[in-house]
C-alpha cells in the first residue's frame, strides 16, 4: 500500500495502481475522454492532467499514466490544471465544433469558443471524422484487444485520420460495434465500415423480433439468472481477442475456457415438466405465416404484449405502426383431422385475452374467427362474456386462407382473411393489418427421448401417458417417475401447477418414507429343480439373477427383482416361479376363460 | 373349413396381455366405449416375456380357437427388453404349431401400447373375422356341433 494526497485527502491505494484510478476508488472525479479498463494507458486526449508535487517538485503529468507513489501530493483541480484543460477544450472545440460531447465538457470548463482557426480541410474517410479527437481508442481496441484490425491511423499531424484499409468498406471488419461503443465522441458509424449491411443476432427468447449481444441473461425470469456467452457469435471464440465482458465484471465471474458439461445425478424420484411446444404454422401454409410479415404466432404476439418484450407492450405491426384491425385464428393445427387431432383446450382463453389486450391497448377492430368458444374453468365464461361486450368481432367459422391479394382498393395493402361466417352463411374476406394464429399445443421437441429414458407410455407424437386418468393423473408406468404439466397433455396454468404440487407431493411421499416396497411378482427359483443352465440370467434385464457355483444353481436377487417374470417364461425345467403369477394359476385361468359359458 | 363363418360360428380367443401396455391399452379401450367383439378373454400377465410357450399350448389345447399375445412396442418394453424375449419364443412356437398343422393366423403377437385402445380393438376385431372365417380348430368341441348340426336338432354337451 502506497499513501498519497489527492486535492487534500491523504488516500491509501495499492501499488501499481495509475493516479487516476486511485482518485476514482476514492471518489474523487478527474475528466477523461480515452481511459478504459479494458485498454491500457495511452493518455492520448491529456484531460486527465493533473499537479504533482513530490520532494518540492511541481509539474503536470497525465494522471492516466502515472503510477501512485508514497508520499505525492496531487493537485486535479488547481489554477494550473484548470488553465491547461481549458486549452485543451479550445483546441478539441476547433478541431470538432459539432461535437456535442465536446461542447459539453467545454462548457463546464467555461470555454464556449475556441480562439484558434477551426480545422475545415479534414479529409473524410469511411469512419465518421466531425467528432473525432484521434484518442486512437477505436484503434487500440480493434487491434489489441479484438484481435480484428479493421481500423488503423493514416497520416501525420493534422491529417491524421482513423480510417479502414484504403478507406474502403473492409471485409476484416466482423461489425461487433465495440469501436463506436468505446468512441468518446460518438464519431464512429461502425455500420459504415463494413459493406455489406449487417443483421442482428435474432433474440431466441424474442423470437427475432430484437437482437441479443453475445453474452446474454437467456430470458428475465432465467434460473439461475446469469449471462451466457454464446460461443457462435462470441468474438473471442472467433479471433481470440476482446474478453472485454471479463474487464467490466467486477466480481471477475467471466470464465471463457468454460466448456459445456453433462452432469450425471443420481436420483430417487423424478418429476417430468417437459412441457409443450407450439404447433407451427408453418405447417399450414395457406395462413402465411413465415410468408407475410404480419402473420404472427401466438407466442409472437404475447412477446408484443409483454411490458418487458421487443416493443415495450406496445402492440405494433412489423412495420412500427399500431394495427388498425386485427384477427385472432383459433384452433390453428388443434381439432384438424391433418395435424392435431384434439383440442389444445388453452387457445380459445388466449385467444380472448389477445382480443382484450388488442381493445384495450389499440382500440382497433378484432374479429375471432372460432369453431367453438371452449371457455370451460374458473371464470372464463365470464371473461368471455366480458370480451363479447366489448365490441369484439365473433365470426363462428374456421379460416380459410389468409393472402395480401386484393380484390378492391380497401383491401390493397392488408392482410385479407377469407372465412365462411357460418351463422350469416356468407363467405367472407376481412382486410386486416395484423393476423394472429392461435395455434395449438403439441408435445415437446425430443419428447420421445425422455420417454424411452424413463420408460414412460406414449405412441409417437403423443402426450405422456400417466397410469391412470382419474386414479393416478400424476404417476406413471414407470415408479417414482411423476407427470407434472403439459407433458402430460394440454393444460393451462392453474391446472399445470395444480398437477406440478401433486407430482412433488407424490415424489416427497417416497422420499420421506425412506422404505422401498416390493412388488409383491417377484420371481423365485426352485433350488432342487435348477439344472444351473444359466438361461435365466440371460433373460434378466435387471442382472438380479446371480449364479451360485456352489450350490451349481441360479439365484434371484428379490431386491433387484422388478418381477417382469421373463426367466420364468424361459425356464426350461420349470425351476423358475413368480409370486401371483405362477404357472398353474394362469392354466386356471386359462381354463377358465375357455370354459363354457 | 369355412362353412363355420356362414353358421354364426364364434371363435374363443386367449389373450396374454401385459400389465404395462396392452392391458392398459384394452382398458382404455374399454373406458373410451369401443366397440370390438367379446370372442377375446385376457389373461394379465406383467410382461409379455412371461408368456411361457406352454401357456399357448395349453389354451389351444383347452379349446381356444386363437391366442393373442400382446405387448409393449419394441423399445418401449417396461422392463427394457421382455417383449423381444417373447418375440423370440413366438417365432419358434410358430415353427412347432405348422409342423402340427396349425394355422399361423392363430397365435398372433401384437405391439399395443397403453395409449392404443382403438388399435387394440382393431386387433381383436381383424382377429375375430380371420378366426371366423378359418373356422373353429378343435373338431370335437362343442362350439363346432353347435354349428355342425342342422338347425333346430338337438344340441349335445
Amino acid at each position: 500500500m502506497v499513501t498519497l494526497t489527492i486535492d487534500g485527502k491523504a488516500i491509501a491505494a495499492e501499488a501499481g495502481l495509475t493516479v487516476l484510478q486511485a482518485a476514482s476508488d476514492a471518489g474523487i472525479h478527474i475528466p477523461t475522454l480515452c481511459s478504459h479498463e479494458s485498454l491500457s494507458p495511452y493518455g492520448a486526449c491529456r484531460f486527465c492532467m493533473v499537479e504533482v508535487s513530490q520532494r518540492g517538485r511541481h509539474r503536470l503529468v497525465t494522471s492516466c499514466t502515472l503510477p501512485v507513489a508514497e508520499g505525492m501530493d496531487v493537485q486535479t483541480r488547481s489554477e494550473r490544471v484548470l488553465r491547461i484543460r481549458r486549452v485543451l477544450a479550445e483546441l478539441m472545440l476547433a478541431r470538432c465544433p459539432e461535437s456535442t460531447v465536446i461542447r459539453d465538457l467545454a462548457g463546464e470548463l467555461g470555454v464556449t469558443a475556441s480562439r484558434m482557426r477551426p480545422l475545415t480541410d479534414v479529409v473524410s474517410t469511411i469512419v465518421s471524422q466531425s467528432g473525432c479527437i484521434l484518442c486512437g481508442m477505436c484503434v487500440r481496441l480493434c487491434d489489441d484487444v479484438l484481435k480484428i484490425g479493421a481500423l488503423a491511423f493514416e497520416g501525420r499531424g493534422a491529417r491524421r485520420r482513423v480510417t479502414t484499409p484504403f478507406r474502403q468498406p473492409s471485409d476484416a471488419c466482423l461489425t461487433c460495434g465495440a469501436c463506436s461503443s468505446i468512441c468518446p465522441t460518438h464519431a464512429i458509424e461502425h455500420l459504415r465500415i463494413r459493406p455489406h449491411a449487417p443483421r442482428p443476432i435474432p433474440s431466441e427468447f424474442e423470437y427475432g423480433m430484437t437482437g441479443r449481444k453475445p453474452i446474454y441473461i437467456p430470458f428475465p425470469q432465467a434460473v439461475p439468472r446469469v449471462p451466457v456467452i454464446d460461443q457462435s457469435t462470441c468474438l473471442y471464440f472467433k479471433t481470440g481477442g476482446c474478453k472485454v465482458c471479463e474487464d467490466n465484471c467486477g466480481a471477475r465471474a467471466i470464465d471463457h475456457a468454460q466448456q459445456d458439461q453433462i452432469r450425471q445425478l443420481q436420483v430417487g424420484t423424478a418429476v417430468i415438466a417437459t412441457g409443450f411446444s407450439l404447433f407451427d404454422g408453418g405447417q399450414m401454409p395457406r395462413y402465411g405465416y413465415g410468408r407475410y410479415k404480419n402473420v404472427f404466432s401466438a407466442l409472437e404476439f404475447e412477446r408484443l404484449c409483454h411490458a418487458g418484450g421487443p416493443t415495450g407492450g406496445r402492440i405494433l405491426t412489423r412495420e412500427g405502426e399500431p394495427p388498425a384491425s386485427v384477427a385472432i385464428l383459433h384452433c390453428i393445427g388443434s381439432r384438424d383431422e391433418n395435424h392435431l387431432r384434439y383440442c389444445s383446450r388453452v387457445c380459445c382463453m388466449y385467444s380472448l385475452k389477445f382480443a382484450h389486450l388488442v381493445k384495450e391497448k389499440t382500440g382497433a377492430e378484432v374479429y375471432n374467427l372460432y369453431i367453438d368458444v371452449r371457455a370451460s374453468g374458473k371464470g372464463y365464461e365470464e371473461f368471455y362474456k366480458r370480451v363479447l361486450g366489448e365490441d369484439v368481432q365473433f365470426i363462428r367459422g374456421k379460416a380459410a386462407e389468409v393472402t395480401d391479394v386484393a380484390e378492391s382498393p380497401e383491401e390493397r395493402g392488408k392482410l385479407i382473411v377469407v372465412c365462411e361466417d357460418t351463422l350469416l352463411g356468407l363467405v367472407r374476406r376481412i382486410a386486416v393489418d395484423m393476423v394472429i394464429l392461435s395455434s395449438g399445443l403439441r408435445p415437446a421437441e425430443g419428447a420421445e427421448k425422455v420417454a424411452q429414458a424413463f420408460a414412460l407410455s406414449c405412441s409417437r407424437g403423443e402426450f405422456f401417458l400417466e397410469r391412470h386418468p382419474k386414479l393416478a393423473p400424476v404417476d406413471t408406468a414407470s415408479d417414482g417417475i411423476f407427470l407434472a404439466g403439459a407433458c402430460q397433455g394440454p393444460k393451462d396454468i392453474p391446472d399445470s401447477v395444480a398437477q406440478g404440487g401433486a407430482a412433488a407431493a407424490a415424489a416427497l411421499v417416497l422420499m420421506d418414507r425412506g422404505r422401498f416396497v416390493l412388488e409383491p411378482v417377484t420371481a423365485e427359483i426352485n433350488a432342487e429343480l435348477c439344472a444351473g443352465c444359466k438361461m435365466c440370467i440371460a433373460n434378466c434385464p435387471y442382472t438380479a439373477i446371480r449364479y451360485d457355483p456352489e450350490q451349481k444353481v441360479s439365484v434371484v436377487t428379490v431386491e433387484l427383482c422388478k418381477g417382469c417374470g421373463t426367466c420364468v417364461g424361459g425356464c426350461p425345467s420349470g425351476a423358475a416361479r413368480q409370486d401371483n403369477f405362477e404357472d398353474v394359476q394362469i392354466f386356471a385361468e386359462i381354463k377358465g376363460a375357455l370354459a363354457p359359458a | 373349413m369355412a362353412k363355420g363363418a356362414n353358421n354364426g360360428f364364434e371363435p374363443r380367443i386367449v389373450g396374454f396381455l401385459c400389465r404395462w401396455c396392452s392391458y392398459t391399452g384394452a382398458d382404455l379401450a374399454g373406458t373410451s366405449r369401443t366397440r370390438y367383439p367379446p370372442n377375446l378373454t385376457g389373461i394379465r400377465v406383467m410382461c409379455s416375456g412371461r408368456v411361457d410357450p406352454t401357456f399357448v399350448v395349453q389354451a389351444l389345447a383347452d379349446g381356444a380357437d386363437g391366442v393373442l399375445i400382446a405387448g409393449c412396442h419394441p423399445g418401449d418394453c417396461h422392463y427394457s427388453e421382455g417383449n423381444y424375449k417373447a418375440l423370440r419364443r413366438h417365432r419358434m412356437l410358430m415353427n412347432l404349431l405348422e409342423q402340427l398343422g396349425i394355422d399361423r393366423q392363430r397365435v398372433r403377437l401384437e405391439w399395443v401400447s397403453a395409449s392404443e385402445g382403438s388399435r387394440f380393438a382393431e386387433i381383436v376385431t381383424d382377429m375375430t373375422e380371420k378366426l371366423r372365417a378359418l373356422g373353429p380348430l378343435h373338431p370335437r368341441r362343442p362350439a363346432l356341433l353347435e354349428t355342425a348340426v342342422a338347425p333346430g336338432a338337438e344340441v349335445h354337451g
